[in-house]
């Protein structure tokens, strides 16, 4: 199975749509960067059907070098999490599990 | 911010676009993610993050209420990898404030 990247997207643009491939790159861009800086601002984006980009705030904590086993301190910093919605959930485990099904 | 907001901000900065167009190209390209994780792909988006299928094995689970084993069934679950760029300009509101 192909990895789906820009160039993938741009062209499924291109055919659903009907904008020109430079167009459909360009709006593809703006969606990303607009969720990008919608989180940037410690917004969540909520795509229904699909799930839940959000920032989670972690504390600092003393965490352990495991190669040296030396305790250093993690700062407190922000990390991105994405929830899957139910439907995406139900989509991805229902195709895979009949994706698998067919090959045994 | 949700999906309508979002489409809405976008279609204010193309004025020529219909917003029913905007909204068809919001949903495509949820939708092509979508499809191509149900078939086990793999999705590379450079700058924004990755979108990848884990597999969870069948295993015995209990009910926390009865303390009941229960067979839960091998399953597949959507999982998103924060790129690296992303979570650089995520993290940098905390030097900031």
């Amino acid at each position: 199975m192909q990895t789906l990247t820009r160039a993938g997207l741009i062209e499924k643009l291109y055919s659903h749509v009907g904008l020109s491939r430079s167009e459909s790159a360009v709006l593809l861009e703006e969606v990303l960067e607009k969720i990008v800086s919608t989180l940037e601002g410690g917004d969540a984006v909520k795509i229904s059907g699909f799930g839940t980009f959000s920032v989670r705030k972690k504390g600092s904590r003393i965490g352990r070098n495991p190669k040296t086993g030396e305790e250093v301190v993690i700062e407190p910093r922000l990390v991105l999490a994405f929830r899957p919605s139910q439907m995406l959930k139900n989509s991805v485990n229902e195709g895979m599990t009949k994706k698998v099904a067919k090959k045994d | 911010m949700t999906k309508s907001e979002l489409i809405l901000e976008i279609a204010a900065a193309h004025p020529n676009l219909l917003i029913k167009d905007i909204d068809l190209i919001v949903s495509t390209i949820f939708d092509e993610i979508e499809s191509s994780l149900a078939q086990g792909g793999r999705v590379e988006l450079r700058g924004f993050g990755a979108f990848f299928v884990k597999n969870r094995k069948a295993r015995t689970g209990r009910n926390p209420r009865t303390g009941d084993a229960v067979d839960v069934h091998e399953k597949y679950v959507p999982f998103f990898k924060t790129g690296k760029e992303l979570r650089k300009r995520t993290n940098s509101q905390m030097d900031e404030a």
